[in-house]
């Protein structure tokens, strides 16, 4: 430090823990409650439509009592309890998807406010007069995009799926049968949660562009960063598409929307960098070739959440471009926080 | 650098400080110094470039010349900076959706000469609860709460911009009662800007008075007591006050009273009563024309 006045200076690793933890205290309706009232609509969900289908059963007067999943179980081959719990795998997986749903969104738009509501409230003068860099500014809001908020929502998804077995067992002893045994398999519901974990550091890679551009539209927006975020890259997608521009370098009109639009969009939703895995299950899906999931395999979750396919990702020129540009318009965004303090409404 | 001794000795330095927007000149080439241990104001009617000034000094805006705060560019070195100046905007600056404890805890988590005792000794003194947010505050709370946070940073410079915009007289007296008695020693400086000069005249060593992007008068207050009298003339010497270039006259109970720049008293008593005018007088003179 040249600054001959200071004697004591700040700890950065402290600093940035105080910024992420400023980032919670502001967003913890979106962080925090968000995944979590998701995650217990579809709890709701699932009780109600129980209690409807216990209400129908007793009109019509089925009997479901007497089902013995035990003996069941028991006569399972090995390759049938895979099975079973590869289906409770992706059923769970299912059940999560408001609860990624509404990630995706509280984070789209936590980072298009990031960099502007405090200018426009002005309390950007209040956080400018503590020592505390842009940069490291910029990069709590980074973090608290892609590692605060997809931990709470992860952790929202392990309490969902835990509270959606809760009632399916009370449901199922209701009826006198024992599902201990197969629900409550500790090693596919573990290994699915570690799992998804470990999505986070690739989801964060692969979501640089979007997250670089949210954040460059609102350090750099005057008034409605919504609008730049989204406007900018359509009226640009409908210039080049009437002006037939890609053509003339034989690439296909679709190219900018998927590459550019897309990436820069919609790069937030988790699993978005998993179609580069190749012959998989999910490019099957979406070519529309083989919908026939591979069940029989029970190795669903194995196949999109496979080694393989997080390796593929990260050695594919695609994420890594993305990397690069992502961090071009992060560097842009922090440039553009040093500059800009008011906003014009 | 050649004038190395100034720029130690002093808490801002600046030479030729110019600022333009598009082609409206903010600030013309303004030089000033401000010494340790004073308490300036800086005073200009609005968009005569106060707050230019002050961002400039604070490293919130781009500046042509030459400007150091505390031996640091505050371009380049905005981070180092904060830890020794302090900054209170306009009242309103603080997040609405902040809680005042969590106010507490942050600045002490980031501020390394912050210290959260006195803090809470200041707050203590006011009716603000730690669990309140600042939504839930009155305006002259939320300048409350902005003090009592700045005010446990051992900090060399202090830069208020309209600290009591808004704030009834209550809270004007106590805001400024605070900072004299329980912030302000001869290693602090302050800076302050405000419309209600006739409320912190009588706390200000140095003045500075500023109009379309040029400085006025940027003296100490003994100087401007020496430079500026005021005199109550007659009716029978008011030609002869005339003659002297007065800056300004007003009438006032069927007299006029001249204000002089820098003539000399004998002279000025021998056209009637002498008076050291108000800064707020001293001010509507010298900005005569501002908004005409």
């Amino acid at each position: 430090m040249n600054t001959p006045t200071t004697t004591k200076n700040s700890n950065p690793v402290q600093t940035f823990f105080w910024l992420l933890k400023r980032e919670y205290w502001e967003h913890r309706g979106g962080f925090f409650w968000g995944p979590l009232i998701a995650g217990g609509v579809v709890i709701a969900i699932t009780v109600l439509s129980l209690v409807i289908a216990e209400a129908t059963a007793a009109r019509h007067g089925v009997n479901l009592n007497g089902m013995n999943l035990d003996t069941i179980s028991h006569n399972m081959t090995p390759d049938q309890i895979a099975t079973f719990n590869a289906g409770l795998t992706v059923g769970l997986m299912g059940l999560s998807l408001p609860i990624m749903v509404t990630l995706c969104f509280v984070v789209f738009f936590y980072l298009l406010g990031a960099l502007y509501d405090d200018r426009r409230d002005r309390s950007v003068l209040f956080w400018k007069s503590l020592p505390v860099s842009d940069l490291d500014t910029v990069l709590s809001k980074i973090a608290a995009a892609v590692f605060v908020a997809p931990l709470f929502a992860i952790a929202a998804v392990i309490a969902l799926q835990l509270a959606f077995l809760v009632v399916i067992t009370v449901w199922t002893s209701l009826h006198g049968i024992n599902p201990l045994p197969l629900l409550w398999n500790p090693a596919p519901l573990l290994s699915m949660w570690v799992k998804l974990l470990l999505l986070i550091p690739i989801n964060a890679l692969w979501a640089l562009p979007t997250v670089g551009w949210l954040l460059l539209c609102s350090a750099f927006a005057r008034s409605k960063p919504f609008l730049w975020a989204v406007a900018v890259p359509v009226a640009l997608g409908v210039i080049i598409g009437f002006s037939h521009l890609l053509q003339q370098f034989s690439i296909p009109g679709t190219w900018y929307w998927r590459n550019i639009v897309g990436r820069i969009l919609f790069s937030l939703i988790p699993g978005g960098w998993l179609g580069i895995g190749g012959s998989g299950s999910l490019s099957a899906l979406t070519t529309g070739d083989n919908v026939n999931f591979p069940f029989n395999k029970a190795d669903f979750i194995e196949s999109i959440l496979g080694w393989d396919r997080m390796f593929a990702a990260l050695t594919s020129a695609d994420l890594w471009i993305g990397v690069a540009a992502g961090t071009g318009l992060i560097v842009a965004a922090i440039y553009f926080r040093r500059q800009r303090i008011e906003t014009s409404v | 650098m050649n004038d190395a001794s100034a720029i130690t000795t002093n808490i801002v330095h600046a030479r030729g400080l110019t600022k333009r927007y598009g082609t409206a000149v903010a600030l013309d080439h303004v030089d000033f110094d401000i010494a340790a241990g004073r308490i300036v104001g800086l005073i200009g009617p609005n968009g005569a470039g106060k707050t230019t000034a002050l961002k400039a000094i604070l490293g919130l805006a781009e500046f042509e010349g030459q400007l150091s705060v505390l031996g640091l560019d505050p371009r380049t070195h905005r981070t180092e900076l904060m830890q020794q100046v302090c900054f209170i905007a306009d009242v309103a600056v603080l997040p609405r959706w902040l809680r005042v404890a969590d106010a507490v805890d942050f600045v002490a988590g980031v501020h390394p000469r912050f210290s959260r005792e006195k803090c809470l000794a200041f707050l203590a003194r006011t009716k603000i609860q730690s669990k309140q947010r600042v939504r839930e505050l009155s305006k002259g709370m939320i300048v409350q709460l902005h003090l009592a946070l700045v005010m446990a940073i051992d900090a060399k410079l202090l830069v208020l911009d309209e600290p009591t915009l808004g704030l009834d007289i209550l809270y004007r007296k106590e805001f400024y009662q605070s900072l004299l008695n329980d912030y302000f020693d001869e290693e602090k400086t302050i800076l302050v800007t405000t419309h209600q000069v006739e409320e912190i005249e009588h706390i200000l060593t140095d003045l500075i008075f500023i109009k379309e992007g040029r400085l006025i008068v940027n003296a100490s207050m003994d100087d401007i007591a020496e430079r500026y009298t005021e005199v109550m003339v007659g009716v029978d010497k008011v030609e002869a006050a005339r003659a002297l270039n007065p800056l300004n006259e007003r009438g006032i109970f069927g007299k006029t009273v001249f204000l002089f720049d820098g003539v000399d008293r004998k002279r000025l008593a021998e056209l009637g009563e002498l008076h050291k005018p108000s800064v707020a007088d001293l001010f509507v003179a010298t900005m005569k024309g501002t908004y005409a």
